[in-house]
């Protein structure tokens, strides 16, 4: 293992947002009157933006050292300690984490400076303004904690704070009860997520642990696993029906237990559920939380722990399984909602299922570089339907829109960008990483892996389509909202829209951060080596046991033009039923009827779940343990029936001895004591 | 010189002061009038902070890298009997004193105002019951443990029978008729373990290990079979009766049932002081008592005691889904908390224990907290029912904060104090039973679902209830009781290593002699050598 060289301005990443959210939070806790606008703005998006500076040169000085050397740490203090580990608060910056400090804090510091102008036109007072930084800054820190983290524990704290503050984000205007409850519903069910993360944490710690390696910082896991990947399990005969019963690896069921963890935090299925709800938060709490930085956390887990995958060959396949139909399966939800916020949450919940196809199909790689172009293009789009949001006054439901391009000019051509770059256009950032991940699932060795391939590529289709769909009928056509919001609608100002104009060209070039060299459009011009091409793939192989299928140059651009073709298809029908032929849509509508319905209802998965969990377990917790058990069985019948039999027995009896006053039995039982003593001391001695 | 004295200084201060302020007001009425009731608030409120402030000396002079008790006071009392007064302390007890003094003037700063009549007889009280629970976690000697575990009944009794609820006559002989059973048992096993250590070597002790300087053995070197002719003298038995005393305070499911009562009919001190001391007697009988005075019987139970920790964890959540009284749900909270406590403990692994001692420290810290701020809004409100708040965000926004904070410390965020023991105790539990901790980490899950719950709909949402709008946020004095409370939730989630050095040796201490009792030559038919030797002297 590579000595890591110490940095000790690594701390200073996470520590800034933390400064900046300690004491927004102390003054709101114990100052009546909190900063004002200006000094609030100048503390949070001032740390957020150092955090940012610092990370670029933290990148670059890494970047300074040998390929196989680049990696730093930065140890604090040392947080659980026992006999047998020990858990430190210590920063490992390595090529994968340094490409996540520099979104977080690069895409973090965007939304902050957005968020100045989105927050500014909620007439609320100075307390909720502040809160909304609070609680901005404490999420920024807790992310930098996630992809910082040198040990698994370290990483599940900042695990469960991005959770918090989601939490607290998506219930930030609390008064309104739907919020709440989305907020709620957000926390919960990560926390089943955590419960698969956390018995992953136990099993592989105590795993290595009787190998005689236990280990918890991530870079000792990797050394010391090898010791444990040949391992297998007995399953208990219940479980008789998996596939592979009776014997599992060991990195199989590790490998498992983490995924559940990264499907709740990254929103797959069947865990989805809480993402679209999360948008009740505001628009940019939508854009950094739930698109760009914390739902790609379970994508930068399973991608940090890739060692134990490429172990895991059972545990990768569900991986890519479930990231392909969870892709297909939210696009489809995709086509048929009206609610701009909606439409974009559900395409997030489909790109992560992208992101999971590779990384089950072992192209960490892709699946990181897809985590990055995805957090400028989905940022983008997020906050451009933020500014129409805002132009709307509140008003989300694009039937009530249409007709908005040439009222905010800008909102539109950038919004366009995101559409061009979600979609796949060629040489936009999407169309590089997307069709990494297809050429991973055509070339994998998963079982089934051409379905996997069509389903990316159908999903692809329909996401142009819908995406596309969703462009229309916003911003062509004619405008469908009130006369009264038509009049003051207007293009938001440059705190706002400069934010959109730097995320735009970053969704329009980011991918030239790392282009397939058969795709490369400069390769000539810049006098580019192919094997310096796939640059950011290259950077970040060190850190990932990438499963590796060579393709010719011609094979990849065969498979390019087929996923543009289909983008193609999917954005022309968009346009001929949105755009040409405005009447197919109701007609299909329709014709589908029923389809139509669950499609729209997103399958009704809420309302199973609600009647398949939720409510039996209220319904047994109340009827059977609170009701039955508790108060009729072990107080009814155990404790006031033993009573009342010890009343009637005693009655005649002892009625005399017991005067009610518990001075009088203290005494009988310091005398009974004392007597028990003395008869035991006597007989003996 | 101070330190010699040191645990009879922090145990006797409060009970101390309060017999000089009694004195003062039979002096003060026999010169026609008496003690003012702000005098006896202030009194009983210093002896507090100054016993708190004494007891620092406990974390700053406890030296974690030796194993021995510290702090150790011996003086024979009835000699003859092996009763003597015997005091000393590990990291174990230095935290569950300190806990102990650091509630103390919290709780009284809390019910300032609170108490309305008979405020008296209430500092008295309230003092009494700090000796005896400091006395209880600082003895070594099983009657001086027995007397003050007991003592400390009456004065809870009377906090909870006379400054209660409107049911609080019922939910206080219930308090002090379970425990009280429970404890009765475990006296006459003390004396089985009594006689026959004895038996062994001639001589009557009750001291649980050998006292400073002298020769004499502790109970703790008793040799007690694990199974024999005469059944009540084995572990299991003698296990059992000590278990269920202790099982009774903790408490374990299905003994649970006074607690939900006592709490709700308590006032706001008597629940504080309930949830973060009282309780934390039971874990610590197990922990300081029967694992090493049983060791095959504690291996052998720990399956049983895992199903009841576990019953406790899930059953205790599920209950308190759906309490519609907060108190109540924080009650059943506090069983699901302390089924946790039960599963590290019979893990019997350094991280189990370690993680039980820590969650008994950090549930004593949460679920205080928890209680103060219900307390704060009963104060308000006169009522706990949780469908008569919502949107109290809005009026009262650091209220809300605060207990945002505190909720989150409940249910293990980590970064806050709950979640260091709750993963140890897990990490623990998994080693030692995979399939039980699987199941105690779902109740991690359900404890989000039901302080979440009660936190949505006491703070969130919209004011639809007329009295919630002009409700009037914490005040100064109220901010700092929960401040006192909040700082050392942050410090040990953030930095809780202080506290895990302090119970490194303990725990290895207890591990040590649990598995030299149960080597081979421990075994049944096979007494050590030094015990037969000892056996074949004359008695007296």
């Amino acid at each position: 293992m590579v000595e890591a060289t110490p940095n000790e301005w690594i701390r200073w990443v996470p520590l800034l947002p933390l400064i900046g959210a300690v004491v927004h939070g102390v003054l709101l806790a114990f100052v009546r009157k909190p900063l004002n606008r200006a000094l609030t703005i100048a503390l949070s998006c001032g740390t957020v933006v150092a955090a940012f500076v610092i990370s670029a040169v933290l990148f670059a000085q890494l970047q300074a050292l040998p390929t196989d050397a680049r990696v730093m740490s930065d140890m604090l203090f040392t947080w659980i300690g026992t006999a047998n580990f020990s858990a430190d608060a210590a920063f490992l910056l390595d090529p994968l984490s340094a490409v996540m400090i520099l979104v977080v804090t690069g895409v973090g510091s965007l939304i902050h400076i957005y968020s100045i102008g989105y927050m500014d036109d909620d007439h609320r007072d100075d307390r909720g303004f502040a809160r909304f930084f609070c609680y901005l800054n404490l999420f920024t820190f807790s992310m930098l904690m996630l992809v910082l983290a040198d040990n698994l524990l370290l990483m599940f704290l900042g695990w469960e704070g991005v959770g918090l503050c989601s939490y607290l984000l998506i219930g930030f205007w609390y008064s309104d009860k739907w919020n709440a409850y989305c907020g709620s519903k957000a926390f919960i069910v990560n926390r089943i997520g955590d419960f698969g993360f956390l018995l992953g944490l136990f099993l592989l710690f105590w795993s290595l642990s009787d190998a005689d390696h236990a280990a918890i910082a991530f870079r000792d896991i990797r050394a010391a696993f090898p010791a444990i990947a040949d391992q297998t399990v007995h399953l208990p005969s219940w479980l008789y029906f998996l596939p592979g019963f009776p014997e599992w690896k060991l990195a199989t069921l590790i490998g498992l237990c983490f995924f559940l963890g990264a499907a709740g935090k990254s929103a797959q299925l069947p865990l989805y559920v809480w993402l679209p709800d999360a948008m009740a938060g505001p628009t940019p709490v939508s854009a950094l939380i739930h698109a760009a930085t914390m739902v790609t956390a379970g994508v930068y887990m399973v991608a940090r722990m890739s060692f134990v995958y490429a172990e895991a060959p059972g545990a990768s396949a569900l991986i890519a399984w479930t990231g392909a139909i969870t892709a297909l399966f939210a696009a489809t939800i995709a086509i048929a909602q009206t609610d701009i916020k909606k439409v974009l949450a559900y395409s997030t919940v489909s790109q992560l299922g992208f992101m999971f196809l590779a990384a089950g199909c072992g192209a960490y790689g892709a699946a990181m570089f897809h985590v990055v172009t995805h957090a400028f293009f989905k940022a983008l789009l997020f906050l451009a339907a933020g500014s129409v949001i805002l132009a709307m006054h509140h008003e989300q439901d694009t039937d009530k829109m249409g007709g908005l391009r040439k009222l905010l000019p800008w909102t539109h051509k950038v919004f366009l960008m995101g559409v061009l770059a979600i979609a796949g256009t060629p040489f936009f950032s999407g169309f590089f990483s997307k069709d990494e991940i297809l050429l991973a699932a055509k070339l994998s060795h998963v079982p089934g892996h051409a379905a996997l391939y069509a389903i990316a590529l159908t999903t692809a289709g329909i996401t142009a389509f819908y995406m596309f769909r969703l462009h229309f009928r916003t911003f062509l056509g004619e405008s469908r909202a009130p006369l009264e919001t038509r009049a003051h609608i207007h293009e938001p100002g440059m705190v706002v829209i400069g934010p959109l104009v730097i995320l735009a060209l970053a969704s329009i070039f980011g991918g030239f951060l790392g282009p397939a060299a058969a795709l490369n459009p400069l390769l000539g011009a810049l006098n580019i080596s192919p094997e310096d091409s796939n640059s950011f793939a290259n950077f970040l192989a060190p850190v990932l046991s990438n499963v590796v299928h060579e393709a010719t140059h011609s094979e990849e651009r065969l498979l390019a033009l087929y996923s543009v073709g289909v983008a193609a298809v999917g954005a022309a029908l968009a346009y001929w039923m949105y755009v040409l032929a405005p009447a197919v849509p109701a007609a299909i509508r329709t014709s589908l009827g029923g389809m139509h319905k669950l499609v729209v209802n997103k399958y009704y998965v809420d309302e199973l779940y609600d009647r398949v969990f939720v409510r039996p377990l209220v319904a047994i917790s109340e009827r059977v343990l609170h009701r039955f058990i508790d108060a009729g069985l072990i107080d009814g019948v155990l404790v006031n029936g033993s009573a009342a039999m010890l009343r009637g027995l005693t009655n005649g009896l002892l009625k005399y001895a017991q005067s009610g006053f518990a001075q009088s039995y203290l005494g009988w039982m310091a005398l009974g004591t004392v007597g028990l003593l003395y008869y035991l001391v006597r007989q003996v001695a | 010189m101070f330190d010699a004295n040191l645990l009879s200084v922090v145990s006797f201060l409060p009970l101390g002061a309060a017999l000089l302020l009694l004195a003062l007001d039979q002096a003060a009425k026999s010169a026609g009038s008496e003690l003012a009731a702000p005098i006896w608030k202030v009194g009983g409120l210093a002896a507090s902070l100054v016993t708190f402030v004494v007891s620092l000396r406990l974390w700053t002079g406890y030296d974690p890298t030796i194993a021995d008790y510290q702090f150790v006071e011996h003086t024979p009392w009835l000699a003859e009997w092996g009763v003597n007064y015997f005091v000393g302390v590990d990291g174990i007890s230095v935290l569950l004193i300190l806990l102990t003094t650091f509630l103390q003037p919290i709780v009284l700063i809390a019910s300032w105002h609170d108490i309305k009549h008979s405020l008296k007889s209430y500092v008295f009280f309230m003092l009494a019951l700090e000796t005896g629970m400091i006395a209880t976690f600082a003895a070594l000697n099983l009657f001086q443990f027995y007397l003050f575990w007991e003592l400390m009944l009456i004065p809870m009794y009377f906090i909870i029978g006379i400054w209660g609820g409107p049911r609080r006559v019922y939910a206080a002989i219930k308090f002090f008729l379970f425990t009280m059973v429970g404890s009765l048992l475990m006296l006459v096993a003390m004396l089985v373990v009594y006689r026959l250590h004895f038996e062994q070597t001639g001589t009557f002790t009750l001291d649980l290990v050998a006292p400073p300087g002298g020769a004499l053995p502790g109970l703790l070197d008793t040799n007690i079979l694990p199974a024999g002719d005469v059944w009540w003298r084995t572990q299991p038995w003698l296990f059992a009766a000590f278990a269920l005393a202790f099982g009774i305070k903790v408490p374990v499911f299905p003994f649970h049932t006074w607690l939900p009562d006592a709490h709700v009919e308590a006032p706001t001190a008597g629940s504080v002081i309930l949830a973060g001391v009282l309780l934390k007697m039971g874990t610590y009988g197990f922990v300081r008592f029967a694992l090493p005075l049983f060791p095959d019987a504690s291996v052998q139970f720990a399956p049983l005691v895992f199903g009841l920790g576990l019953a406790g964890i899930l059953y205790g959540a599920l209950v308190a889904m759906v309490q519609k009284d907060i108190k109540k749900l924080v009650a059943y909270s506090s069983i699901a908390h302390l089924g946790f406590v039960m599963l590290g403990t019979f893990a019997l692994n350094d991280e189990g224990l370690k993680g039980a001692v820590l969650q008994m420290v950090s549930h004593g810290l949460s679920t205080g907290a928890l209680f103060l701020l219900v307390g704060m809004l009963y104060e308000r409100r006169h009522t706990r029912e949780i469908s008569a708040f919502g949107g109290i965000a809005k009026p009262m926004p650091v209220y809300a904060a605060m207990l945002g904070i505190v909720t989150m410390s409940s249910i293990g965020l980590p970064g806050l104090n709950g979640f260091v023991g709750e993963y140890l105790i897990l990490l623990g539990t998994f080693h030692a039973a995979p399939w039980v901790a699987v199941a105690a980490t779902l109740g991690v899950v359900l404890a989000a679902v039901y302080m979440l719950w009660m936190v949505r709909r006491v703070v969130f949402g919209p004011v639809e209830i007329a009295e919630n709008r002009g409700l009037i946020d914490l005040d100064l004095r109220e901010k700092l009781v929960i401040a006192a409370v909040v700082i050392p939730i942050i410090w040990i989630g953030v930095y809780p290593q202080p506290l895990l050095t302090r119970l490194s040796a303990p725990v290895g201490e207890i591990l040590r002699v649990m598995e030299a009792k149960r080597a081979p030559s421990a075994l049944p038919g096979a007494p050590p050598e030094a015990l037969q030797a000892s056996l074949a002297e004359p008695a007296r």
